[in-house]
């Protein structure tokens, strides 16, 4: 490998500049979503899938992913992405444990008077 | 690079030896797998964090004032300082090391105004009287759900472990850009990037930190304020 090539960095400034007011923007985006109505799981499916955009978009440029050799990408993201959905196998548990709690509903029992001889 | 040449490098002549198999520096992917590894520990907070989330009566407690302007500021510090740091890179690059240099400071500017800025609003909070295993009296009061159910004091101890540690890797990561900036006409190129590497790492868990934390934490109804 020569020199030249070790020192190169691709990509301009203006490009990193667009990608910027790109995240900026979807930052914004979120901050809006927050106070609009709507269901909790729609509102954690869009604010993710904005979330993994961003991070894509700073992986793929800020961070030169997108310039590395493929074998590095291939290397590193598959191997990343599998273990971080394997951590989701324990997720359906946590409605399991909510009802398995203590629910609440009743007003705590309350020791009986004593009768009257 | 052209399919042609991975089909004459990739499958064997890179990996016998003597040569850089994924054309980067050995530092440069130590800095990778490390990234991975710290990816996975933040994923399994913040999966461990929606666990807790979904099995409880969860509080929704943060204002426009001061919690999301706050935290959105704050993002914008972080994405701000992303870009100075690509800036640095890129003048490292080109060889221009003083550039590189100022780009840097601003970046370490940034990430010391983020941490400044979180520590004011974690301050708004403990005021409050949030902590780790303790909710503030009148916000059990006013989250407790219909069936009684009061809401789990686990919210502090989720909020704090996760910032916290965020915080802490901004720390780390503000130091390790300051002995680059004094060093830098001594280093190459690739350390400066490895630099960057770490430090845009620290960004991209923010941009998740911030909407499960925050955004999904919003007060809409308002209901704290009446």
């Amino acid at each position: 490998m020569s020199a030249h090539a070790e020192e190169h960095f691709a990509g301009s400034n203006k490009l990193f500049v667009s990608i910027w007011v790109w995240l900026v923007g979807l930052t914004l985006v979120e901050i809006f979503l927050a106070y609009r109505p709507m269901a909790i799981h729609i509102m954690l499916t869009i604010l993710l899938g904005l979330s993994i955009i961003k991070a894509a978009l700073i992986v793929a440029y800020f961070m030169h992913l997108k310039f590395e050799r493929l074998s590095l990408i291939l290397t590193i993201v598959p191997m990343l992405v599998v273990c971080i959905v394997l951590l989701f196998v324990f997720f359906p548990d946590s409605f399991r444990s909510s009802n398995l709690r203590y629910q609440h509903k009743e007003p705590p029992p309350v020791a009986p008077a004593a009768e009257e001889p | 690079m052209s399919t042609e040449a991975r089909a004459v490098h990739f499958p064997a002549a890179d990996w016998n030896g003597g040569a850089l198999p994924y054309r980067v520096g050995h530092r440069k992917l130590g800095m990778w797998l490390f990234i991975v590894s710290d990816s996975l520990t933040f994923s399994a907070l913040l999966i461990g964090y929606s666990y807790l989330r979904a099995s409880n009566n969860w509080p929704t407690p943060f204002p426009f004032y001061p919690s999301i302007v706050f935290s959105s500021v704050m993002t914008f510090c972080l994405l701000s300082s992303s870009l100075t740091m690509v800036f640095g890179v890129s003048a490292s690059s080109r060889g221009d090391k003083a550039a590189a240099r100022k780009w840097i400071l601003a970046t370490i500017a940034f990430g010391l105004t983020f941490i400044i800025l979180h520590l004011i609003e974690w301050n708004h909070l403990i005021q409050e009287g949030m902590r780790p295993f303790f909710l503030p009296e009148h916000w059990v009061k006013v989250f407790t759900g219909p069936d009684g159910k009061p809401p789990t004091p686990l919210f502090g101890a989720t909020f704090f472990t996760i910032t916290g540690l965020h915080m802490f890797h901004v720390f780390t990561g503000a130091i390790y850009l300051s002995v680059v900036a004094a060093r830098v006409k001594k280093l190459k190129h690739e350390d400066v990037e490895i630099s960057g590497l770490y430090w845009h790492f620290v960004d991209l868990v923010w941009m998740f930190v911030f909407p499960l934390i925050y955004i999904m934490s919003v007060d809409v109804g308002g209901h704290l304020a009446r």
